[in-house]
């Protein structure tokens, strides 16, 4: 049925092409191409697509970068289509001449996926000569996936006159495609081709040599087949790397969560179930500041998160001293209140956040310098993940030198070892338990800050976070800083390499069990702490 | 409550009604509302999450509720009598919604309920309808396989949502390995199972097809992403049909926009992404991708342009999105108000013997109708998301789709259907010509 109705419409499309010719035709192609993106049809927008980027006209780049990005409108009553420049000046997108305005009966031209793709790949036959080398790059990948038999005169030009090496590269590379596709191509370039792509061994090449056609000899099929079979092998590699770094920037993500934790519940004893919503709070500070930099300095938004990390610092700490010291501090001893005062209290937190900000998530863009990945090798690393592993050993090193080397840092120690003892050696003993909980609070209010780009901001972010948080520090050895450090590292790691084989759901229940099963051999974590202060 | 009270007051004011109203305020719960107020008003429950995890999703369906009876009120009501609402919060807390249910119906007396969007909470109350005999509206897509008496289906059935997305992504897209990702609970166990027989059905092989599932609140999606990127580089065109629900999706679509995966190399197609989860996102990255749903707030029809604005008005947001689960309530509560005139009474027996056949128009322009097996009529749009966190329509079904209440692609319910009105029965096997019997 729909077939039918497909052809029927090729049959009229074609019709109506005859009769466009026979008529004598006051405007070109490329003028008529244009008049139809005013026809709101996918498939004429697709059809006027290909043939601009064919006509050779000097307006054909603009018009469909002006696609692209959206800055194409048509009016469907004049059938007149508008070019929005990116200065903002307004042109007749067929004639190229200057207009007022774009009048408000007309609308932006319509994408949809596949008419996205075929502009992608127009484009990469017209930004082949482009000066600059990284669009150069850009449009000679756009080639190699496509790999269209018209492309090649275009790509061996290209690559004659080419000097860039990575360019280079890249041209040799998109020629090899082409190649290997060629219906007519004798077999030695074939095979030829085929060296070439298995040099490149990523997963693009392994799609292009998986997805060779039948119909090819022996020889060919065959160096295709061992190429195939290197490129896996070099993939599973590679994976394993993929691997690590996955579990890596889940350990950093998982340590940042429970560092906060590691002081409040770790140093201090105290089960912290509010913990997570310290967190939470920290990510809407992160949402505040970006908000007023929106509305009010908009060209300070890359430095949002800069920003925030302090205030979220100031905010959580203050929080965690008020509670410290309204509630906590009367429960010292007893820890079942406290899980149960803790609890009640991160429920009462996450609801005046949801009456005070609304249940529904709330926006926190990612900065330009978080955004995206590099390649390392077959590695995709992306930024956000790498900014927050060397956040998170920066906030530990710090924390560990502020304990380690500040004299508040050393009464907060005696405390927790000895009180009694740091008491009558003149520590205010509850001014220290209010600082102590303060820090932890404000480290979580920090990594707050840096899930935001990662997670939801939503009233409900917390609560993902605190049995993590619990896991990692219980598994660690409660008191010990780095046995937070190396327990989130491993779980992170171990949960990255049994998620592959074993699913994220079974993956983590695995996880749990590994860790009951630990906790029952080492009911102390992984470093235990010795000495006095356990039995406090 | 706030409705309550307006209400009480509303009334011509008489020392007593004054009195109880105060006494109302003074107790300041809704349980405790004027009891007077019953004699001359309908009284109306809505039960949806207003705290706890799900406050996201549904706090929105609570306030449709309230903008419809408002709206209703200023028509003059339903049979003469003004509409009252009975809001409670069953806080995201399975067992409190059966619960809460119980009170609204014994206590608040109330003669329909809008309410629920997990299929857990439904469930949790199905027997608390069943055995007070009272109405529920359900207005969120679901996994279909049950039909209820005293339960109307308005959201989509799988075959009104999964099933057409597949079919334009298969058409359209030419799209030859699929990834099903989904969270792990029975929405997406459910569909996907629907899903995978549908898609061998026609001819996809089972290496082409990866199933996925991960846990609630799933915020590191590094992995499945790159397991993605591997299987839809085999060199034929792949898609995702994601189930993912919730907040597990923004961090999904992030991974996808920094490991390069852009809609043009692997569509996706969401069945929990709306106009409302992505007004807290940055739609950069997922500039697109796709949404299979009955309602868009992008559709142009003066239907739709009339109730935005009068929505915005309302929640005094001109930003305020709408999005297809409000809409199925809209359609839900409008048939609710025929059928009681209709019936000419607000007993659950006669309306809900009313109900089916009652026709209502939808938000796009076509009319949606109540089915025997209690779901109903609607259209299916696919959506392609845009900057502003819109959607652009990019196909529809030519005609209304019926609502399948157990699907024809699962062996165990081929055989059954829902028909309340001739058999009776919400499982009847057309083959043993049996009611309650499993399919073969």
């Amino acid at each position: 049925m729909t077939d039918l109705l497909y052809r029927f419409r090729a049959i009229a499309l074609a019709f109506l092409l005859i009769v466009a010719t026979a008529i004598p035709a006051f405007a070109g192609p490329f003028e008529d191409a244009v008049a139809k993106f005013a026809n709101d049809d996918f498939s004429d927008s697709d059809e006027a697509v290909g043939i601009i980027a064919t006509s050779g006209n000097p307006q054909a780049f603009a018009v469909i970068t002006a696609l692209q990005e959206g800055r194409l409108s048509a009016d469907p009553d004049s059938k007149k289509v508008y070019l929005t420049g990116t200065d903002g000046k307004v042109t007749d997108a067929a004639t190229g001449e200057a207009v007022a305005e774009v009048p408000a009966s007309a609308a932006a031209v319509r994408l949809n996926n596949r008419l996205r793709r075929n502009i992608e790949s127009a484009l990469g036959g017209l930004t082949l000569m482009s000066p600059d080398p990284a669009k150069r790059i850009a449009s000679a990948q756009s080639v190699f996936k496509s790999h269209e038999t018209a492309m090649l005169p275009v790509i061996e030009a290209a690559l004659e006159k080419e000097t860039n090496k990575s360019a280079k590269q890249a041209f040799t590379e998109a020629r090899a495609a082409i190649l290997l596709y060629k219906e007519d191509a004798t077999e030695a370039e074939k095979i030829e081709s085929i060296a070439i792509i298995k040099g490149r061994g990523d997963q693009d090449a392994l799609a292009l040599l998986t997805s060779l056609p039948a119909d090819q000899t022996v020889g060919v099929a065959r160096s295709a087949a061992s190429a195939v079979t290197a490129i896996n092998s070099r993939q599973t590699l590679w994976s394993i790397g993929q691997n690590a770094w996955y579990g890596l920037s889940l350990g950093s993500v998982l340590l940042l969560a429970a560092i906060g934790l590691a002081i409040t519940f770790g140093v201090m004893g105290v089960i912290n179930m509010a913990h997570g919503e310290m967190v939470m709070i920290g990510a809407y500070v992160t949402f505040v500041v970006q908000d007023v930099i929106r509305t009010s300095y908009p060209g300070l938004f890359d430095y949002s998160l800069l920003m925030a990390v302090p205030l979220a610092f100031i905010v959580a700490g203050l929080l965690g001293i008020v509670i410290e010291r309204t509630i906590i501090r009367f429960l010292y001893g007893r820890p079942l209140e406290t899980l149960l005062a803790t609890w009640g209290l991160s429920l009462v937190l996450q609801q005046a956040v949801r009456t005070m900000f609304g249940p529904t998530n709330r926006e926190v863009g990612n900065p330009s310098w978080m955004s995206g990945a590099f390649e390392l090798g077959q590695l995709t690393i992306t930024y956000n993940r790498l900014w927050i592993l060397c956040f998170t050993l920066a906030v530990f090193a710090i924390l560990l030198a502020m304990l380690r080397y500040t004299s508040i840092g050393l009464e907060m120690r005696a405390v927790t070892q000895n009180r009694r003892m740091a008491a009558s050696m003149g520590i205010a003993t509850s001014r220290v338990d209010a600082l102590t909980f303060g820090l932890g609070s404000g480290i979580a209010g920090i990594a707050g800050v840096a899930l935001s780009q990662i997670d939801n901001v939503s009233p409900n972010l917390g609560q993902s976070y605190i049995i993590d948080s619990f896991m990692v520090v219980v598994f660690g050895g409660v008191g010990n800083l780095w046995g937070t450090l190396v327990g989130a590292f491993s779980l992170g790691i171990a949960n990255k390499f049994l998620e592959p084989v074993a699913g994220a759901v079974l993956g983590k229940i695995a996880i749990l069990v590994l860790i009951i099963l630990f906790i029952q051999k080492r009911p102390r974590g992984l470093f235990a702490l010795k000495g006095r202060a356990i039995e406090a | 409550m706030i409705t309550n009270l307006t209400h009480a007051i509303a009334k011509p004011i008489s020392r007593r009604s004054l009195m109880a109203a105060a006494t109302g305020l003074a107790l300041g719960l809704s349980a405790f509302s004027p009891a007077k107020a019953a004699d001359d008003t309908i009284k109306v429950g809505v039960l949806h999450s207003l705290s706890g995890t799900m406050a996201i999703s549904e706090t929105t369906l609570k306030d449709t509720v309230l903008f419809m009876i408002d709206q209703q009120n200023k028509k003059g009501g339903v049979n003469g009598k003004k509409l009252e609402a009975v809001v409670v919060d069953p806080a995201s807390n399975w067992p409190l919604f059966a619960e809460k249910a119980r009170e609204l119906i014994t206590k608040d007396k109330v003669a329909v309920v809008f309410g629920c969007w997990t299929s857990v909470s439904r469930k949790s109350v199905l027997p608390v309808f069943k055995e007070l005999n009272n109405i529920l509206f359900y207005p969120v897509q679901y996994e279909g396989e049950e039909s209820e008496r005293n339960v109307f289906y308005t959201g989509a059935a799988p075959n009104q949502q999964a099933i057409p997305a597949v079919d334009y992504l298969m058409k359209d897209e030419k799209v030859k390995r699929w990834v099903l990702a989904g969270t792990d609970y029975v929405y997406p166990r459910t569909t996907n199972k629907i899903l995978e027989a549908y898609l061998k059905s026609k001819g996809v092989k089972q290496e082409d097809i990866m199933i996925n599932y991960t846990p609630f609140g799933h915020s590191d999606w590094q992995t499945i992403v790159a397991d993605i990127k591997k299987f839809g580089s085999a060199g034929k065109k792949t898609a995702v049909v994601s189930t993912i629900n919730g907040d597990a999706n923004v961090p999904f679509y992030k991974e996808l926009g920094n490991q390069g995966i852009k809609a043009t190399d692997i569509p996706v197609v969401a069945f929990s992404v709306g106009e409302e989860e992505l007004a807290g996102i940055d739609t950069k990255p997922l500039l697109g991708h796709l949404a299979a749903w009955n309602y868009f707030q992008s559709i142009k029809n003066p239907e739709n342009e009339k109730f935005i604005k009068e929505w915005q008005a309302f929640t005094k947001n001109p930003k305020r999105v709408t999005n297809d689960p409000m809409e199925a309530t809209v359609i839900g509560f409008n048939m609710w108000v025929k059928a009681v005139e209709k019936a000419k009474s607000i007993e659950a027996d006669k309306v809900i013997d009313a109900l089916p056949g009652i026709e209502a128009k939808n938000l796009t322009g076509g009319t949606s109708k109540m089915l025997p097996n209690h779901h109903i009529t609607k259209p299916v749009f696919i959506g392609e998301i845009k900057a502003n966190g819109q959607f652009d329509v990019v196909w529809k079904t030519p005609a209304l789709v019926a609502g399948d209440a157990w699907s024809k692609e699962l062996d165990g319910s081929k055989d059954l259907i829902g028909d309340w009105v001739g058999k009776k029965c919400g499982n009847f096997n057309t083959k043993t010509n049996k009611c309650g019997g499993q399919g073969s």
